[in-house]
C-alpha cells in the first residue's frame, strides 16, 4: 500500500515559486490499477515523480509499504527504487548502443544479483512484454512501441510491488498505445502488481479501476470505475475526440 | 555492491561509447607522448653534453685569458694578458699536478695541393695529449725534440683529416698553415661524434716552432711570449679546489696584484665548467618539460572537451541509473572504472609512441635521447590524474543530482 498525506512540491524559478502539487493526499492499496488524468501542468509528473521515490516532496509525508520515504536521503531512495519500483518514462529512457537485453537488466546490476541470474531474470522479462525475439537489438533498431516494451520489461525486472508509468502512450500511436495498455492489464491482472499510469485519453484511462483527476496541483476528483474497459476493446467514436489526438497519427 | 559486475557495467558504457572513449585516449596518448618524447630528448641532450665535457680529460681546470665561462664575474677590469712565464711559476709552484701544458691557438688556413680550410691551430707541448686525454690514431704526437729543433710537424684531427685528405693515408705528406709547410706525422683519434668540445678540428703544432715562424708578434707581448691558456691535470679529483687556488695565488704575484683586485684570467676547473653547464640544460630540460606540460594540457583540455560535449548524454544516462535504483557510489565507481582504464590505455599508448619518438631521434643520431623511467612516471601519473579530474567531476556533479532532474537534463 502506498500513501500521500498533505504532500505539496514547490519548484523556485528566479523568485518565483510554482506550487506543483499542493496538498494532495491519496491512498493507494496493493493490487489497485489506477489512472491519474489531468490537464498538461497539473502536477501529474511532479506526484508520479514522488511516488517513484525519484524526487522528495517540499512538505508531507509519503509511506510505502509503511515506509516513510519523504525524508529519506539520496541512497535510501535509491534502494527504495531497486526494490519496491518500476518506472516507465514518455521518453522510454533507454540507453543508446546498448542490447535491449542490457538495458532491461539495467536495475539488477545494482542490487546485487549474480551476473548469469541478471541474463535470466532480463530474458524472462522481455519474454513477457513479448520481445524475446529482439533481445540483441539496440534501442535504434526498434520501433516505438518496442522501445516502450523494453522500458517496461526494465521496470518489470526487479519485480517491483509498484509499477508506475507516466504517459507511457503518450508517444506513441493510439493502436501501438492500446498494445502497451494490454500488456499492463495483463500485469495487472496475472502479477496483481499495483499499476499507476498518466494519461491524457479517457478511453485508456477507463481501462483503469479508479480515476484520479488532478488540477493546479490538487486532486479535484477520485473517481471509481465500474466495469473497466478490456484491452482489445475497439475505441468508440464518441471517445475519439477525447483523445490526447496521438490517433489522428495513424 | 558487487564490484565485478561494476567493472563488467563501466567498460560495457566504454564499448557502448566506442568512439567518445578512443578520443579520449587519442588526448592522452598524444599528451603523454609529448611529455615522455620531449624529456627524454631533453635529458639525452643533457647527458651528452655532460659527457663532452667529462671527454675533456680528468681533473682538468683551465686557466685561460677569457672571462670565466658562464658566470658574470660582473667585473669591469680589463682583460689580463696570459705569459709564458706564468706556466713556468705554476708548473713549479703548484703542487699535486699530474700534468701541466701551454698552448696558444690562432684559427688559420690550412691547405693541402686542391683543399683550404680555417681550423683551430693550436702551438702544443707533448703533455697536452696527457691533460686533454687526446690519443694519436696513426702516426705520433708532438714530442720535445719537434719543439727544440723548432720542426715543423703537425698533428691533425680526425676531421680535418678526413676533410682535407679524404680517407687518403695524411702521414707524410704536407699541409700549408697560413702558406707555411708543414708535414703531418699523427692524426688524433676522434673522442666524439660531432661535439664542440671534441677537438677533432684541430691542427696541433708545436709550440716552440709557432712562436718562431707562425705566431708572429700578436704572439708576444714587449717581447714576452703568452698564452691562449693552460691545462692542468691535477693529481686527484680532491686536490683540484687547492689547485685552481694556489694556481690563483701564482697568477696574483706574476701579474703583481693584491687579494681584492681583479685577477682579469678565468682559472675553472672541470667541476665548475660542469656546474654551469648543468645550469644551462636545466633551463634547456625546464623548456621542453613547459612544452610537454601545454601538450599534456591541450590534451586534458581534449578530454575535458569530450567529456563535456557528452555530459548531457552522460548525465541522462547516470539520472537513469540513478532511476533504477544506482547507489551515488556505484555511479561514481563506473565513471572511476571507465577514467582508469581510458587512462591506463592511454598512458600506455603515449608512452610507447613517445619512446618510439625518442628512438627516433636517437635512432637518426640527432641526439642519444634517454627515456627514463622518472620520465614514464611522471608523464603517466600527469595523464591519470588530467583523465582522472576531467572524467570525474563531471560525474561526480551529475552523480549529485535528482535523478529527475538529471533525466531532464539538457
Ligand atoms: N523542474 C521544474 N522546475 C520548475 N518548475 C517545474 C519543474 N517541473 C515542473 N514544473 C512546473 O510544475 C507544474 C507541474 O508540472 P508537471 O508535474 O510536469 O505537470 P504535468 O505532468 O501534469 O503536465 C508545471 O507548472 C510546471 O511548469
Ligand atoms: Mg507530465
Amino acid at each position: 500500500m502506498i500513501e500521500v498525506k498533505e504532500v505539496t512540491k514547490i519548484y523556485k524559478v528566479g523568485d518565483d515559486e510554482v506550487r506543483a502539487l499542493d496538498g494532495v493526499s491519496l491512498k493507494i492499496n496493493d493490487g489497485e490499477m489506477v489512472a491519474i488524468m489531468g490537464p498538461s501542468g497539473s502536477g501529474k509528473s511532479t506526484l508520479m515523480a514522488i511516488l517513484g521515490c525519484l524526487d522528495i516532496p517540499t512538505s508531507g509525508e509519503y509511506y510505502v509499504d509503511n515506509i516513510e520515504a519523504a525524508k529519506m536521503n539520496d541512497n535510501q531512495l535509491a534502494s527504495l527504487r531497486a526494490h519496491k519500483v518500476g518506472f516507465v518514462f514518455q521518453t522510454f529512457n533507454l540507453l543508446p548502443r546498448t542490447s535491449a537485453l542490457e538495458n532491461v537488466m539495467l536495475p539488477l546490476t545494482y542490487d546485487g544479483t549474480k551476473m548469469r541470474d541478471c541474463i535470466e531474470r532480463a530474458e524472462k522479462a522481455l519474454e513477457v512484454v513479448g520481445l524475446k525475439d529482439r533481445m540483441k537489438h539496440h534501442p535504434n533498431q526498434l520501433s516505438g512501441g518496442q522501445q516502450q516494451r523494453v522500458a517496461i520489461a526494465r521496470a518489470l525486472v526487479n519485480d517491483p510491488a509498484i509499477l508506475l508509468a507516466d504517459e507511457p502512450t503518450g508517444n506513441l500511436d493510439s493502436k501501438t498505445g492500446a498494445e502497451i495498455m494490454a500488456l499492463f492489464q495483463h500485469l495487472h491482472s496475472e502479477k496483481h502488481q499495483t499499476v499507476i499510469y498518466v494519461t491524457h485519453d479517457a478511453f485508456i484511462a477507463r481501462h483503469t479501476d479508479r480515476i484520479i483527476h488532478l488540477m493546479d496541483g490538487k486532486v479535484v476528483r477520485d473517481e471509481q470505475i465500474k466495469n473497466p474497459i478490456k484491452a482489445g476493446t475497439p475505441r468508440p467514436d464518441e471517445m475519439l475526440s477525447n483523445g490526447n489526438g496521438n490517433h489522428a497519427k495513424e | 555492491m558487487n564490484i565485478l559486475n561494476n567493472i563488467r557495467v563501466a567498460l560495457r558504457a566504454l564499448k557502448a561509447n566506442m568512439l567518445r572513449s578512443s578520443l579520449t585516449v587519442l588526448g592522452i596518448v598524444i599528451g603523454v607522448a609529448a611529455v615522455v618524447a620531449l624529456l627524454s630528448i631533453g635529458k639525452g641532450a643533457t647527458a651528452g653534453i655532460t659527457s663532452q665535457v667529462e671527454g675533456l680529460g680528468t681533473n682538468l681546470v683551465t686557466v685561460s685569458a677569457a672571462r670565466r665561462f658562464g658566470l658574470g664575474g660582473g667585473g669591469t677590469a680589463e682583460t689580463e694578458l696570459l705569459y709564458y712565464s706564468d706556466y713556468s711559476a705554476i708548473a713549479k709552484k703548484v703542487q699535486n699536478i699530474a700534468s701541466i701544458t701551454p698552448y696558444y691557438q690562432t684559427q688559420e688556413p690550412v691547405a693541402t695541393a686542391n683543399r683550404t680550410a680555417n681550423y683551430s691551430v693550436i702551438g702544443v707541448t707533448p703533455s697536452y695529449a696527457t691533460v686533454n686525454s687526446q690519443t694519436v690514431e696513426i702516426g705520433r704526437f708532438i714530442t720535445t725534440e719537434d719543439g727544440a729543433a723548432k720542426k715543423r710537424v703537425a698533428v691533425i684531427g680526425a676531421t680535418v683529416s678526413s676533410e682535407l685528405f679524404m680517407g687518403l693515408n695524411p702521414i707524410g705528406r704536407n699541409i700549408k698553415i697560413n702558406n707555411i709547410q708543414f708535414e703531418v706525422v699523427g692524426v688524433l683519434a676522434s673522442k666524439g661524434t660531432s661535439g664542440f668540445l671534441s677537438g677533432d678540428s684541430n691542427v696541433l703544432i708545436s709550440l716552440e716552432t709557432g712562436y718562431s715562424i707562425l705566431f708572429g708578434g700578436r704572439a708576444t707581448n714587449n717581447g714576452k711570449p703568452i698564452l691562449s691558456g693552460i691545462s692542468i691535470s691535477a693529481s686527484n679529483a680532491d686536490s683540484i679546489d687547492t689547485v685552481v687556488s694556489q694556481t690563483e695565488t701564482i697568477l696574483r704575484s706574476q701579474h703583481g696584484l693584491g687579494l681584492n683586485d681583479d685577477l682579469g684570467l678565468s682559472v675553472s676547473s672541470q667541476a665548475q665548467m660542469l656546474s654551469s653547464l648543468s645550469t644551462i640544460t636545466a633551463t634547456l630540460t625546464a623548456f621542453l618539460g613547459a612544452i610537454a606540460g601545454i601538450s599534456l594540457l591541450v590534451g586534458g583540455i581534449g578530454i575535458m572537451n569530450i567529456t563535456l560535449v557528452s555530459v548531457t548524454e552522460r548525465t541522462r544516462e547516470i539520472g537513469l541509473r540513478k532511476a533504477v535504483g544506482a547507489p551515488q557510489r556505484a555511479i561514481l565507481f563506473q565513471f572511476l572504472v571507465e577514467t582508469i582504464t581510458l587512462s591506463l590505455i592511454g598512458g600506455t599508448l603515449g608512452i610507447a609512441l613517445g619512446a618510439s619518438i625518442a628512438g627516433v631521434f636517437t635512432f637518426l643520431g640527432i641526439i642519444d635521447a634517454a627515456v627514463t623511467v622518472d620520465v614514464l612516471l611522471l608523464a603517466f601519473t600527469f595523464s591519470a590524474l588530467i583523465g582522472l579530474f576531467f572524467g570525474i567531476y563531471p560525474a561526480y556533479q551529475a552523480s549529485k543530482m535528482r535523478p529527475i532532474e538529471a533525466l531532464r537534463y539538457e
